[in-house]
């Protein structure tokens, strides 16, 4: 029971890394992509919007199996196992940022013309106007379907289980073999509920932050 | 002196010609109301004055500088417009105040981060002017804790404490109810007093009667007429007449 426990935590780590990371890379990388899907640019914008429709119209799954395999069936580069890991982060970064672009996206789109307008006559330059006038709009915008997608980012973590990367889902399901028993699943599923209970109790917080006005 | 000249203006939304050919001056001091009907271009006027619309032939030269000249219309470099655009103020329908700014916050920002005023003399002509538009206990609310007429008054004070030399005004009280109306009417009456320069597109016929030093009339993209409030409402020109009658019913 003790070693099951501290097993799952092992790989609970591996999952929070993945976690992480992606947020960390994806969040950003999802403004950049934002504005490459509203580029004045056709062709950056055609090509933006055909990678967002990708990374959205085909499973996940697929997409960390094409970034781990692609390497050694594309460029017959060979990659260790030690490719695992940063595979499944570049698979969950450039999936997730697709989805974060979009939400940002209907965030910016969202607030009124007038905004921009009354900044442009008060003489701000354009970086002002985004940065002090529509980001900090645009972000409590979009905190309730951010908060949505770092929901299922959590439990997708799961699906490093594709390469075998030992994340806390890959872990329970090897002891709920060798021990023949539903116990190691269920205590990961404790792991993940509580680990999101976490994260909504996190962005309820910031959402009560940024309630101060409408 | 003359704050703002405006010749042979042009503009087209796509096939349709919406300014034709509009001509305009505006001296110091002066308060002039725009009238006319819905779709007569008179928000398209301010929004090419203000630079928010680019004008496809005409002059506008602020207080003789070149904005833009020539048809089709060549503006002049980006700096030399920076400089030209601290000469005017705007004052939206719909307030656009910044939901995420205090009342103080929405005055001082832009004096603070776009002209460099020091954060202490940006909020003391701040408090000055929130007293003189009687919003003194207000600085520290946001703008959804106002009222209409008070998130106008606000507006007007940021627009103000850039101090610009013309304060445009697009129906600043079209949103408002008939109670609100009459505060943000008032506070427009006083800076007229002031002889603050002030071109005021409305539809508050009693008010451009008081306020201006002259009324001009615009139907279908062309200046119609103009001339004192009282050459305007006794005005021969039918067009001008009925508009007139319409809008006092
Ligand atoms: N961005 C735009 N694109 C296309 N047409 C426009 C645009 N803005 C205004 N127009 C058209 O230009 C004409 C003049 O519009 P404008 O808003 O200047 O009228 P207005 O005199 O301010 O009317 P109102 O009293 O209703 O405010 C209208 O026919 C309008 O439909
Ligand atoms: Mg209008």
């Amino acid at each position: 029971m003790v070693s099951m426990i501290s097993q799952l935590a092992q790989g609970f780590v591996l999952t929070a890394e993945v976690f992480a990371l992606t947020l960390i890379f994806a969040m950003p990388l999802g403004m950049i992509i934002a504005f490459g899907r509203m580029s004045k640019n056709v062709i950056l914008r055609t090509f933006v919007k055909a990678y967002i429709s990708i990374m959205r119209g085909t499973p996940l799954m697929l997409q960390i199996l094409v970034v781990y395999f692609g390497p050694f069936y594309v460029f017959d580069i060979k990659m260790g196992t030690g490719y695992r890991f940063p595979a499944v982060i570049i698979a969950f970064v450039i999936n997730y940022a697709a989805y974060f672009a979009e939400i940002y996206r209907a965030g910016i789109e969202s607030i009124p013309l007038g905004q921009y307008e009354a900044a442009e006559v008060l003489g701000y330059s354009k970086s002002q106007t985004f940065f002090k006038i529509i980001l900090p709009q645009v972000i409590k915008r979009v905190l309730p379907p951010v908060t949505n997608e770092t929901i299922t980012l959590v439990k997708d973590t799961s699906l490093a289980f594709t390469i075998s990367l030992a994340e806390m889902f890959t872990v329970a399901k090897q002891i709920g073999a060798a021990q023949t028993s539903i116990m190691p699943l269920m205590a990961a599923g404790v792991f993940y509920y509580v680990f999101n209970l976490l994260v909504a109790t996190v962005m309820e917080f910031i959402e009560k932050k940024l309630s101060y006005y409408r | 002196m003359k704050l703002l000249e405006i010749n042979h203006l042009r503009k087209n939304f796509g096939e349709l010609a919406v300014l034709k050919d509009i001509s305009l001056s505006v001296e110091e001091g002066e308060v002039v109301s725009i009238i006319g009907p819905s779709g007569s271009g008179k928000s398209t006027l301010l929004r090419c004055a203000t630079m928010l619309e680019t004008m496809d032939g005409g002059d506008l030269v602020y207080m003789g500088e070149t904005a833009a000249a020539g048809d089709p219309c060549i503006y002049a470099p980006k700096k030399q417009l920076k400089k030209i655009k601290k000469c005017f103020g705007l004052v939206f329908q719909s307030f656009h105040l910044f939901p995420h700014y205090t009342v103080m916050k929405n005055i001082i920002d832009a004096p603070v981060s776009v002209e460099k005023v020091s954060k202490k003399e940006a909020q003391e002509r701040a408090l000055k002017l929130l007293k003189q538009l009687g919003l003194e206990d207000k600085a520290d609310s946001y703008p959804h804790q106002l009222s209409g007429g008070q998130q106008q008054r606000v507006s007007i004070a940021r627009a103000l404490a850039l101090q610009p030399k013309i304060l445009f005004f697009d129906e600043p009280t079209s949103a408002l109810d008939p109670e609100l109306t009459i505060e943000v009417l008032k506070v427009i009456k006083e800076l007229a007093k002031e002889h603050m320069t002030m071109i005021i597109v409305t539809h508050e016929m009693q008010f451009a009667k008081e306020v201006s030093d002259r009324i001009i009339f615009m139907e279908q993209g062309v200046i119609q007429e103009q001339g004192t409030p009282e050459e305007i409402f006794a005005s021969e020109n039918s067009r001008v007449r009925e508009f007139i009658g319409k809008m006092n019913t």
